[in-house]
């Protein structure tokens, strides 16, 4: 029982990395209907701007993280300008996913330059032992991932659903042609949601960093872990982010237990083959309601 | 009209001395083949980095024999294909006696046909074993770096004198990873250690408890980790977390400061297998390699303000063998290479303590491995 409680409990901390990865991929999803795969290399970002502001800069943790995310909002907004909205009136959603992939390639580049390869980590921010929960350990960095998933949940659901400016985005999503007919800017709105998920990517960054370390070639597999939690609670959907987030994570260490480790991300394809199989638009979403989309 | 005549006869006569007399001390050159750019950069950097201080001393000295020493050194760029085409270079367009490197096992294995081909010395500076086994296949080819069985063997030395008879093993899924895998299964009967678990994780990977927890449930007394990169931290983390109660082993792959630095706390009590470079101040004085580590790490550190690390020691032992051999029978390939195979014995350098044949081509053994254990943030020297 011990033994299961600490795979479970390791499964959270894996699960709870690829949530709040997975969260901002809805952001961009949610307005344009296109996938922003560069999500990871700005998560690297976050974790390598942070060390820099509040390792090797030595300024106090709130200015760093505000710097780091005002930072990851800028390289964000000068990726939107410069590579998306020249080709965003093709409408192709593949030549745009096409497109985040290119600059996810370069933004790598431009952080092994500045960074050279070693991994960076810095303090976690509740400092200490791991907590003992029956038997079992969680670092309490985790708890700080598991508040801000909620926090950002939280923000993200009233944001979209809520809020003139969320709904306006999301309306881009369904039909761009109407939602301009309705006077919604789409370009601005494209625009603010790649800085959104620019900066979230890199909250993810600055609180994953303590766990893992962060070196600036670990945005692919990150990408990747956070594109399959998506897809197994639906595109587009906060709670499917999360719960697909928490089921990867379970299902792998639960798997690299009982089972081997070596088969851990056979884990994942699995379920996500299943997935796609037999309920494609995701644990959380109806199909009508995906089928109105582009992509 | 005679003294325009006069100048060009002067002019001739200035250019011919002068070209004759470089032609007397024209250049011995030894080619290098290193990877100092792409994913092996930080192994070919400290190389690079040794062979050009080594080989400015040399000729501040008055180079060999009163010629100066030119080394030409290529960049692989961390690639099969490239490596390759430097050795090409190296031999056909330079005509080089020897070459050092390349600094990885692929790079080296894809291009042992050449040199072989060429007939000329090649020293290694990686550590797969088929860069020097079968020896037969190898007549041209030595190595400066050790085995990844020496590593393993120094630690199952270790558990043997300690008693520890169960061993949990965790490995990444690289090259590193399989081999050191490879030779922890292959040489544990010998020592009377039974792998009670062998777990794998990938690289990022970002959580490795469960490997640990299900090595300890199996009945493991000891950990051995194999792998190089963030993931070896992120396992003593984990490690420290669990509070395991079994010691936990990591490959010659932990020597570096940066690690102690990353791994914090977390690393008091981790024990490797590490060479003396990256312990030179504490290794006797009486050791035959002190004096030869202390010179080496002071003039790196000097000149360029950071650790020369193992990989700088692999590239030391592999030049000044080429040199000492360049000195005592010039530059002929064939006799360098004879000269490499029969005349280093009990030969003191960076890494170990040589002891070439023609049965060994890279002349270490786990004897040129400390036990070194992590204590209050620094390295000790496990007796």
């Amino acid at each position: 029982m011990e033994i299961f409680l600490q795979f479970f409990l390791s499964g959270v901390t894996v699960g709870a990395i690829y949530a709040l990865i997975a969260l901002g991929f809805n952001i961009v999803y949610n307005t344009t209907s296109i996938l922003n795969l560069a999500q990871g290399e700005f998560v690297v970002l976050g974790g390598l701007f942070m060390w820099l502001f509040f390792q090797k800069m030595e300024l106090p943790y709130y200015i760093s993280f505000f710097l780091t995310l005002l930072t990851a909002g800028i390289f964000a907004f000068l990726m939107e300008r410069l590579t998306i909205k020249p080709l965003l009136k093709t409408g192709d959603p593949l030549l745009l996913i096409l497109i985040t992939i290119a600059f996810s390639i370069l933004l790598k580049g431009l952080l092994m330059f500045i960074f050279g390869k070693d991994p960076y980590g810095y303090p976690p921010l509740l400092e200490g032992m791991p907590i003992l929960l029956g038997g079992a350990v969680i670092q309490k960095q985790v708890l700080v991932i598991l508040a801000f998933i909620l926090l950002t949940m939280i923000f993200l659901y009233f944001f979209f659903n809520k809020t003139i400016l969320g709904k306006a985005m999301k309306a881009c999503a369904f039909d761009q042609v109407a939602a301009q007919l309705m006077g919604i800017n789409i370009s601005r709105m494209v625009m603010l949601s790649f800085v959104l998920s620019g900066i979230f990517a890199a909250l993810a960054g600055i609180l994953i960093t303590p766990i893992t370390f962060m070196e600036y070639d670990r945005g692919a597999i990150l990408t990747i872990k956070a594109f399959t939690a998506s897809i197994l609670g639906g595109l587009g959907s906060i709670w499917g982010a999360i719960a697909g987030g928490f089921i990867l994570g379970i299902a792998e260490n639960l798997v690299a237990g009982y089972i081997h480790s070596g088969l851990k991300d056979a884990i994942s394809l699995v379920l996500l083959l299943i997935m796609l199989l037999l309920k494609p638009a995701g644990l959380f979403q109806k199909e009508e309601e995906v089928r109105l989309k582009k992509l | 009209m005679f003294s325009i005549r006069f100048l060009t006869f002067l002019i001739f006569l200035v250019v011919a001395f002068l070209s004759g007399n470089s032609f007397a001390k024209e250049p011995i050159k030894i080619g290098a083949i290193l990877s100092i750019t792409g994913p092996a950069s930080f192994i070919g950097e400290p190389e690079k980095n040794t062979i050009l201080m080594l080989a400015e001393e040399i000729n501040k000295k008055g180079g060999i024999n009163g010629r100066p020493l030119q080394v030409i050194i290529e960049d692989s760029k961390s690639e099969e294909t490239q490596a390759v085409l430097s050795a090409r270079k190296l031999i056909e367009k330079d005509k080089v006696v020897a070459i050092i490197g390349p600094s990885t096992t692929g790079e080296s294995m894809a291009v042992i046909p050449i040199v072989t081909q060429a007939k000329i010395p090649m020293v290694s500076l990686a550590a797969g074993t088929g860069i020097t086994q079968p020896v037969k296949e190898r007549y041209w080819i030595f190595k400066t770096a050790q085995y990844d069985r020496s590593a393993v063997e120094a630690i199952y030395q270790y558990l043997k004198k300690k008693g520890i008879k169960k061993v949990g093993i965790l490995s990444i899924t690289t090259g590193f990873g399989d081999q050191g895998r490879k030779a922890l299964l292959e040489l544990a009967p010998q020592y009377g250690i039974k792998i009670v678990a062998d777990e794998r994780y990938k690289p990022k990977d970002s959580d490795m408890t469960v490997q640990l927890l299900k090595a300890k449930s199996a009945g493991a007394e000891a950990i051995i980790n194999w792998s190089v990169g963030p993931e070896q931290i992120i396992v003593v983390k984990n490690w420290a977390s669990l509070k395991l109660g079994i010691p936990l082993f990591q490959s010659h792959g932990w020597g570096s400061k940066k690690n102690l630095q990353l791994a914090g706390p977390s690393a008091e009590g981790v024990i490797a297998p590490l060479g003396r470079i990256v312990v030179w101040e504490k290794v006797s004085d009486k050791h035959p390699q002190k004096p030869v580590l202390k010179k080496y790490y002071q003039a790196y550190y000097q000149r360029y303000k950071s650790e020369p690390g193992t990989f700088g020691g692999h590239a030391h032992d592999a030049f000044m063998m080429v040199v000492g051999a360049l000195k005592k029978v010039g530059p002929d390939p064939a006799k360098i290479r004879d000269y490499i195979e029969n005349k280093i014995k009990n030969w003191p350098g960076v890494t170990g303590i040589f002891n070439m044949s023609p049965n060994d081509h890279c002349g270490l053994d786990a004897s040129s491995f400390e036990m070194v254990i992590v204590k209050n943030g620094d390295w000790e020297i496990l007796k």
